[in-house]
């Protein structure tokens, strides 16, 4: 009796810490977030103290020309890095798609920018971004070609660089992986036929990576929002406000400007943003599960 | 027609080269520079042409080591403490998330506790949650709401045997840290394991269980030596993310609970960047992550793909 009763438990038993930990640390804090964005709050009060504004905040910022600025810079970080890594990542993949040896060795060497802490990856950047002792603007020099103002006139491109630079390989890899298990039929069909190499791969080899491609990109622009360490230590945002990303004016205006009802509202339409990207790419992978499903039912009724 | 293959392959060849020495050469750099002297990375001895010195890792690990270096009169960075801090931040948080996540993880596949769809929505829901958002709920609760009154009980007691005035809070400490970075990495951490979990055959753990074994000893010495690989994987994510996030800590941190990562952000702000010290706190850190680059990278790019691929 108590033993049925203990295996009964059991799966709640697995489960508690987990969903007690995240009710506390993830569930809790968002709500708590969306009840403060509706009060002028500050850091030194508690959020019971707090006056109720309602959507004051929103408001606010809505017609506030800094947020607006600092949107569009995110959105253009955002579609420039995913354009330019899916453009180079994908390239590189179909480039690279061989047996070549020492494979595993060569993935090893391109994750190792992912890897690394987002601190340390500004910390390199800027430094070889440096405009006297910078390793950019002494090569250039040492061409004899005038240097480059690379964190000051040209920042946001300066730093869509690093981040093309650090993530990439993101898509290589991926890219790589979809490629290396496309069905070996379907190629050597078009080969017979007599395809080009490039016919090949506009007909053949992209078409059915499609959906490993789609997925890989709303991944990266979901992560493209993220960003906020390499670009606070690379330019801290400025110079003016041509670098700051939402995020980091999140921070700033949490920390600096001291108005926690603000930053919650800003978070917030970041969240909304952010949200709909995600149901999006989740609406998308079940239709593709679905339609998956339905060929192989129909291939299998053929039979 | 097969000088023409050749011919081919040479290129080929130098486009990897040229790829490698693209993505390891910032890192190469780094690790260069943080062996010269300010005065040679600024004055511009390009190359190798240089004395390697280890003066730089001795000035930002002053406050641990054992000697007093002899270039410096005071010891003014803390990186050593910080160092330790972060280990015990990561370490302690990757531990916990894997034994947490692993329940969850069997609870969800064994006993069909909810559907698939609900545990990936949930990880790609807070995959998308940027720190930056966490930033402001975390800053209010850890610093008003998670705090133990210091008249009552735990809360006195926690204050007379540690002093300090206020409230006892979580913010400051190294469990305020620990808590958000597992509930961060939960989700993808239980979603990474169910994947490995679903192949552990269900008669192996049926045998167990008819030899007398409890749900624990069976999840315990049945399921978890079986799913070494998925753990690695999930071990290599957490810990990565433990180690370098930045915003969260600087928010929850105090003078004593710093991290890495906030004091090289700290120390590049100054107007006078240390580019030597810098890069030597800056390789330091890398360091960890190099390693398991080096030595896991299949478990690596398995947590990677797998994201992506499966859903």
């Amino acid at each position: 009796m108590s033993i049925a009763r203990v295996n009964r438990m059991t799966p709640y038993m697995f489960m508690a810490p987990a969903a007690v930990i995240m009710a506390i640390a993830l569930i809790y804090p968002l709500g708590y977030m969306i009840w403060g964005s509706f009060r002028a709050w500050d850091p030194s009060q508690t959020i019971g103290e707090a006056e109720f504004v309602g959507l004051k905040n929103y408001v606010t910022l809505w017609n506030d020309p800094n947020f607006r600025e600092s949107l569009g810079v995110t959105l253009k970080f955002a579609f420039f890095v995913v354009t330019f890594e899916l453009i180079i990542g994908v390239g590189l993949a179909l480039l690279l798609d061989r047996n070549i040896r020492g494979m595993s060795l060569l993935r090893t060497m391109f994750i190792l920018p992912m890897m690394i802490a987002p601190v340390v990856v500004g910390l390199m950047w800027r430094y070889m971004y440096h405009p006297t002792v910078g390793t950019f603007n002494r090569t250039l020099e040492s061409l004899g070609l005038p240097s480059v103002d690379w964190l000051g006139s040209h920042a946001l491109m300066s730093v869509i660089i690093a981040d093309i630079w650090q993530w990439t390989p993101f898509i290589f890899i991926l890219s790589l992986a979809a490629l290396q298990s496309l069905p070996r039929s379907a190629l050597e069909a078009a080969r017979i036929d007599g395809a080009t190499a490039w016919q090949q791969i506009w007909y053949i080899k992209l078409p059915l990576m499609m959906p490993v491609l789609i997925v890989t990109g709303l991944l990266r622009l979901i992560d493209a929002f993220k960003v906020l360490e390499v670009i606070l230590v690379m330019t801290e945002g400025g110079p003016g406000l041509s670098t700051e990303i939402l995020a980091l004016r999140i921070s700033r205006t949490a920390t600096e400007f001291r108005e926690l009802g603000v930053a919650a509202a800003m978070s917030n339409y970041l969240l909304m943003l952010l949200l709909i990207l995600t149901l999006g790419m989740f609406a998308f992978q079940r239709i593709q599960e679905a339609r998956a499903a339905r060929i192989r039912a129909a291939a299998e009724e053929d039979v | 027609m097969s000088g023409a293959h050749k011919k081919q392959n040479s290129v080929f060849y130098v486009l990897i080269a040229v790829l490698v020495f693209m993505s390891v050469g910032p890192v190469l750099l780094m690790f260069v520079n943080s062996f010269k002297l300010d005065v040679d990375i600024i004055g511009g001895t390009t190359g190798l042409l240089f004395l390697p010195t280890i003066q730089n890792y001795e000035t930002a690990l002053c406050d641990i080591l054992w000697y007093e270096p002899e270039h410096l009169d005071f010891c003014a960075l803390k990186f050593g403490g910080s160092f330790i801090n972060s280990l015990i931040i990561a370490l302690i948080s990757t531990g916990l998330t894997l034994v947490i996540g692993c329940m969850g993880a069997y609870a969800l596949v064994r006993f069909r506790f909810m559907g698939r769809d609900t545990v990936s929505l949930t990880t790609l829901m807070v995959r998308m949650l940027p720190p930056a958002v966490l930033l402001v709920p975390v800053f209010g609760l850890w610093n008003n709401e998670f705090c133990l009154d210091k008249e009552g009980l735990i809360g006195g007691m926690i204050r007379e045997s540690f002093g300090g005035r206020g409230d006892v809070c979580l913010a400051g400490t190294h469990s305020g840290i620990i808590l958000i970075y597992v509930a961060m990495n939960l989700p993808f951490v239980i979603w990474i394991l169910q994947s490995f979990i679903v192949q552990v055959p269900r008669s192996l753990e049926e045998a167990a269980r008819v030899d007398g074994a409890g749900p624990f000893q069976v999840f315990f010495k049945v399921v978890l030596p079986l799913i070494k690989p998925g753990l690695a994987a999930a071990a290599i994510f957490t810990f990565r993310i433990a180690w370098n996030e930045y915003l969260l800590a600087s928010a929850l941190s105090d003078r004593d609970t710093k991290t890495v990562p906030i004091l090289i952000v700290n120390n590049m702000s100054e107007f006078n960047v240390e580019w030597g010290v810098i890069m030597a706190t800056g390789m330091l850190l890398a360091i960890p992550p190099i390693i398991f680059t080096l030595f896991a990278s299949r478990q690596i790019i398995t947590g990677m793909t797998a994201g992506a691929v499966k859903g």
